[in-house]
């Protein structure tokens, strides 16, 4: 008697979590609806129009931009200095973290110099870079790759670090080479926290982009919001800020996959 | 005559805030190629250090343990170490972990999986292949432990408490296959128990230390023959002398722990 209820409930709860769920988005959807026809309204009204513009002039340059093509240069050219400036970031940092967790000396001799590169914020770096880099998309790299670069090595320093001393142990014990025990014991148990430093380091590596390119440019995203503001197009700005927000939701849209595949094969998971 | 395990003069201190905590004080212990010895004492008392010292984990602050004639003076790879925690590499399965030694030694991965095969259903861990050690129970890690060992080959076992969490039909089982395979492989084996029946029932010599610091209080031979029969030793009269004898002594230990 009890386990037909049982399933009811269980088929109730879910039926209402759904209609629950479908309700929460309609009402997303109606307060950025409202939102939108709230700017739309005060726009020329209460607030001069020149400096927050108006969706429907924001609408319209965003699918003039699309129709000819020009905002996906500018798309891809971030894209493609975030991606180059994280995997660049990412590996550097990840070997540093390895490197300095396993070897005492070199941790504690390098510490302090460490400690003041990570507390300097690295757009200060930007002009450096310029420099050395020139106005290409090398330099917006480096700013992507400096940001990256640190949190992956926090977090996989910290990493090899707690790794269990017992597992070393065991493993000299049974006759593992040095080098055996960096890549049989030390890395997979650190490889958590390299995921987890490369996981929060994604939004950055588009920040380090992004700026990289307000700085001194001629394409990308950051480069065109920079542009538009520089030509008072408010219309302008706006438009590109929903392309910069939009692709940093897809990037995290596409972190969030790449995780649950990882748990899938166990590499994060313990 | 030289043993094959040689403990001389050692002491044993660990700094624990601003005091010392002394483990060990000037322990002497001689142990002979293809010995069984079971240390037993009261917890906390430096078993666990000792075994530590011989495997050259740590180092004795006074003293020197010596293996076949030459001072230890880092890790001890001749010797095979099962802890009291069981370290099984948690991204491991079960059968990679057991054979992780032959892989270290570069054993191709037929057969190495084929060995650890053949020990895992020697610990009765077989259908548990591609397991992962945290889905095992804390019984199951210890045999998994063991085959690793096993599958090592030491010359010298060391086991700090191998069986605590074992049900007692499962521990004759390991005790049977502990004995077989030590004789077979011509092992001295080392051994820390806090199961008197145990230490008896395996050991040619039983080692009980007093409370910390540790020292030797008592050493008693167990003269009962070989090959043993774990599950019948145990009803025959000269083990049950020892046994008692041993049971006096060690409540006179734990009595003096209590005041």
């Amino acid at each position: 008697m009890t386990a037909p209820n049982d399933q009811l409930d269980i088929a109730a709860l879910e039926m209402s979590a759904r209609t629950g769920n479908t309700i929460m988005v309609l009402c997303q959807a109606a307060l950025g609806i409202a939102i939108l026809l709230t700017w739309q309204g005060v726009s020329g009204r209460l607030v001069d129009n020149f400096f927050i513009s108006n969706p429907l002039d924001v609408g319209r340059r965003l699918i003039g931009w699309t129709l000819d093509g020009s905002i996906f240069i500018h798309l891809w050219a971030t894209v493609y200095a975030t991606m180059l400036g994280f995997i660049i970031g990412a590996v550097i940092g990840a070997v540093l973290g390895i490197w300095l967790g396993i070897s005492k000396f070199a941790s504690r001799l390098l510490n302090p110099y460490l400690n003041a590169l990570n507390a300097l914020p690295k757009v200060a770096l930007a002009p450096l870079f310029v420099l050395w880099f020139g106005l290409g998309i090398e330099s917006k790299v480096a700013l992507a790759a400096s940001l990256v670069l640190f949190l992956v090595f926090l977090n996989t320093f910290a990493g090899v670090r707690q790794v269990d001393q017992d597992l070393i142990d065991g493993a000299r014990l049974m006759r593992a080479t040095r080098m055996q025990v960096v890549t049989k014991v030390i890395v997979p148990s650190a490889l958590s926290w390299l995921f987890a430093g490369l996981r929060v380091s994604v939004p950055y590596a588009l920040i380090g982009a992004v700026l990289g390119e307000m700085i001194a440019s001629n394409r990308g995203l950051g480069y065109l919001v920079q542009f538009s503001g520089a030509q008072f197009d408010t219309a302008g700005v706006f438009a590109v800020l929903i392309v910069i927000a939009l692709l940093a939701m897809v990037l995290n849209f596409v972190v969030d996959i790449v995780q649950n595949r990882m748990e899938g094969w166990r590499i994060v998971s313990r | 005559m030289t043993g094959m395990i040689e403990i001389q003069h050692v002491s044993k201190g660990f700094r624990r805030g601003d005091s010392v905590v002394e483990a060990l004080r000037d322990f002497n212990l001689t142990i002979e190629k293809r010995e069984i010895v079971a240390i037993i004492g009261p917890s906390g008392c430096g078993k666990s250090t000792l075994l530590n010292m011989i495997a050259g984990l740590y180092m004795p602050s006074k003293g020197r343990v010596v293996y076949k004639g030459s001072a230890v003076i880092d890790v001890n790879t001749d010797v095979g170490y099962m802890t009291q925690k069981d370290n099984l590499l948690p991204w491991r399965s079960v059968r990679d972990n057991i054979a992780f030694p032959l892989e270290l030694a570069g054993v191709d991965k037929a057969e190495r999986e084929m060995r650890a095969d053949t020990v895992m259903k020697q610990v009765g861990l077989d259908g548990f292949e591609t397991r992962f050690p945290t889905e095992l129970s804390g019984g199951m890690r210890k045999r998994a432990c063991l085959a690793r060992m096993m599958l090592y080959g030491a010359e010298t076992a060391l086991l700090d408490e191998p069986f605590a969490a074992l049900d007692a039909q499962l521990k004759l089982v390991m005790h049977e296959l502990l004995l077989r395979l030590a004789a077979e492989n011509g092992q001295t084996v080392v051994f820390v128990t806090h199961d008197l029946m145990e230490a008896v029932t395996l050991a040619d010599r039983v080692i009980v230390c007093t409370r910390r610091p540790a020292m030797i209080a008592l050493e008693q031979k167990i003269p009962l023959p070989r090959p043993r029969d774990v599950l019948n030793v145990r009803f025959t009269n000269e083990f049950k002398e020892l046994y008692d004898a041993l049971w006096e002594r060690l409540r006179v230990e734990y009595q003096e722990e209590r005041v």
